[in-house]
């Protein structure tokens, strides 16, 4: 098992190399440069800024270079952002960014499968009709239109809740860019829940549980619900990508100090090492969120299991 | 009874459960109405979108100067920039879907029907972008080449797009060349580029139909989702994206700079997002 794992999680390396080539490849290859904002850089100090960043060498050296530094965890030093090196700006970053995403997720696991199953069981009622109206509605939102009504009508006209900000994570800072992030991704597990539960409530499986007189709750957690589990563990996966384009949005209607604005200011400014930077680490993230959704999968479904 | 429509193509029966479903028509008339104001409704206005009213700044909605629905902070008449919005928004996905809809047919329909390494290698390829979330590429792709260009932001939208249609559409091949028919085609020696021209496209409408009419709404936000992050269209051309993210700096003093592009965007969507629903129950033979 341990062997299968470690199997599993190097396999990620090479897709992560050619991630990180192509990102490299494509940011080296538009035009434009990182100093082209500078007024009045003349062209000896441009030369210099250029050598002291290694700008000047080949590309397959820089390349070399990039891998190697990259490979001690070091992602270089941010060419906009002076006197901090990208793993400082991230490291600053990355835990408000965490912190959104992991709560957002579990808020919407906590709400989603719930209301899922609230539907499946009153089917084609109007619990049924209200939670996936409410549900369809949820999905369509973008959340850079619930963020920004979430935050008039409960910080502008009600006044519970701070407009944006973060204050090193209070609660009350928290609860509009989670609930903005959770919403889509609780109305699409809710969706999901419903649909496969629906499906293994008629399955012959748990007819012959009712037919053996077992009570209809455990019918339901034992029989029907874990098998109907699957495909929400699998969504999993595209959740975390989800999380990570979803909070460059929410960091940026909430003013968050999270990582999300580096890489759309970094790719403005074409701060390479920043870009380069994030990509690698958010790749990294969903790469191993995937992995995690899979092994959870294989450890949850029987025909993989056992197969 | 055992009703058989014998007379009727599969397109048109699809057509007819379509049109049966009172939420489609819904959809469909809300659409319609909203596309037909975005061709012909900035005309019935005096205004034109880039042109500052000095007299009626950040006037909310009425019929003062005949901003109906109101003026952003330079005076610009927010009724006619959201239907210019919309239809750039509209023009957009739909061109960025096409490009999608082309390059997704032709890799699934070479891999599925290669097979082998070639299908390996270029399915890997699919997993490995796969992997990166959908808007990193799009993001740092429009960034780096020309900010607020509009042709860099199609190909960015229709580049990432292809993904999907390229995996549904090469699980189709694989069925599909497995069948009967074409192998009597190879058998007649008819060359690979012509069965999959003749023989294989045709076969693919239905799935190919229905993914792209949940497509058009997912470019649509993609599109406004770049655009509200300041790398899609720039100021002063308008689209949905930017509106919503002007608004949403106003919100405080002039809710309606919000209200209004969000309102239109979210009906778009949310008739796009319904009718693709619709379209693929009215297409899914199971269902019937």
């Amino acid at each position: 098992m341990l062997r299968y794992l470690l199997q599993r999680t190097l396999g990620l390396v090479p897709t992560l190399l050619v991630i990180v080539s192509v990102s490299f490849l494509i940011l080296r290859l538009a035009p434009g440069g990182p100093f082209d904002q500078e007024q009045g850089l003349s062209a000896p100090v441009r030369a210099n800024l250029e050598r002291a960043y290694g700008l000047n060498e080949s590309l397959p050296r820089q390349y070399a270079h990039y891998l190697r530094a990259l490979a001690h965890g070091d992602f270089g030093p941010s060419l906009r952002q002076r006197d901090f090196s990208v793993r400082e700006l991230i490291a600053q970053g990355l835990p408000v960014s965490l912190t959104l995403g992991l709560a957002a997720l579990v808020l919407a696991i906590a709400c989603g499968i719930p209301a899922g199953i609230a539907a499946a069981l009153r089917h084609a009622r109007s619990t049924d009709h209200t939670l996936s109206a409410l549900s369809a509605l949820a999905l369509a939102l973008p959340s850079f239109v619930t963020g920004p009504l979430l935050a008039l009508v409960f910080a502008i006209h009600l006044h519970w809740l701070p407009v944006a900000g973060w204050q090193g994570g209070a609660l009350r800072f928290l609860v509009l860019p989670v609930l903005t992030l959770a919403l889509p991704m609780g109305a699409y597990l809710a969706r999901l829940t419903r649909a496969s539960l629906l499906e293994s409530l008629r399955s012959p499986y748990v007819r012959s549980a009712r037919a053996r007189g077992l009570g209809s709750a455990r019918v339901l957690w034992c029989h029907a619900l874990p098998p109907a589990l699957l495909p929400v563990v699998s969504y999993l996966g595209p959740a975390s990508a989800f999380v990570v384009t979803g909070s460059l949005v929410v960091e940026s209607v909430f003013g968050l100090p999270g990582t999300g604005r580096y890489l759309v200011q970094g790719a403005i400014d074409r701060d390479y090492p920043l870009v380069l930077g994030m990509v690698v680490v958010y790749g990294a993230l969903t790469l191993l969120l995937n992995l995690l959704a899979d092994l959870l999968y294989g450890w949850l479904d029987p025909a993989v299991r056992h197969g | 009874m055992v009703e058989l429509s014998v007379s009727h193509s599969p397109a048109s029966s699809a057509a007819a459960r379509l049109w049966a479903q009172q939420g489609a028509r819904a959809a469909l008339a809300v659409l319609l109405a909203l596309v037909l104001l975005a061709c012909l409704g900035p005309a019935l206005s005096p205004w034109q979108p880039e042109t500052l009213d000095w007299h009626h700044l950040a006037q909310a909605p009425g019929l003062a100067g005949a901003h109906w629905l109101g003026t952003d902070r330079l005076g610009r008449d927010l009724y006619v920039r959201t239907l210019h919005g919309v239809r750039l928004s509209l023009l957009l996905s739909v061109a960025a879907s096409a490009i999608s809809l082309v390059i997704g047919i032709g890799w699934g329909m070479v891999a599925g029907y290669a097979g082998g390494r070639l299908d390996a290698v270029m399915m890997r390829f699919v997993d490995v972008l796969y992997a990166l979330p959908y808007l990193f590429i799009v993001i740092i792709l429009t960034s780096l080449l020309a900010r607020g260009s509009l042709v860099v932001l199609l190909l960015g939208l229709g580049g990432v797009g292809w993904l999907t249609m390229a995996r549904i559409v090469r699980g189709q091949t694989l069925a599909l060349k497995r069948r009967e028919f074409i192998e009597a085609a190879r058998a007649t020696g008819v060359g690979s580029a012509q069965i999959l021209w003749r023989h294989v496209l045709p076969n693919l409408l239905g799935p190919v139909l229905v993914y792209a009419a949940l497509i058009v709404p997912q470019m649509i936000l993609f599109e406004s989702f770049l655009s509200f992050l300041g790398l899609g269209v720039q100021e002063p051309q308008a689209s949905l994206g930017n509106l919503v993210y002007g608004g949403a700096q106003e919100m405080e003093s002039a809710p309606w700079m919000l209200l209004v592009p969000a309102a239109v965007l979210v009906a778009l969507l949310v008739c796009l997002n319904l009718l693709g629903d619709r379209l693929r129950d009215a297409l899914d033979p199971r269902a019937h």
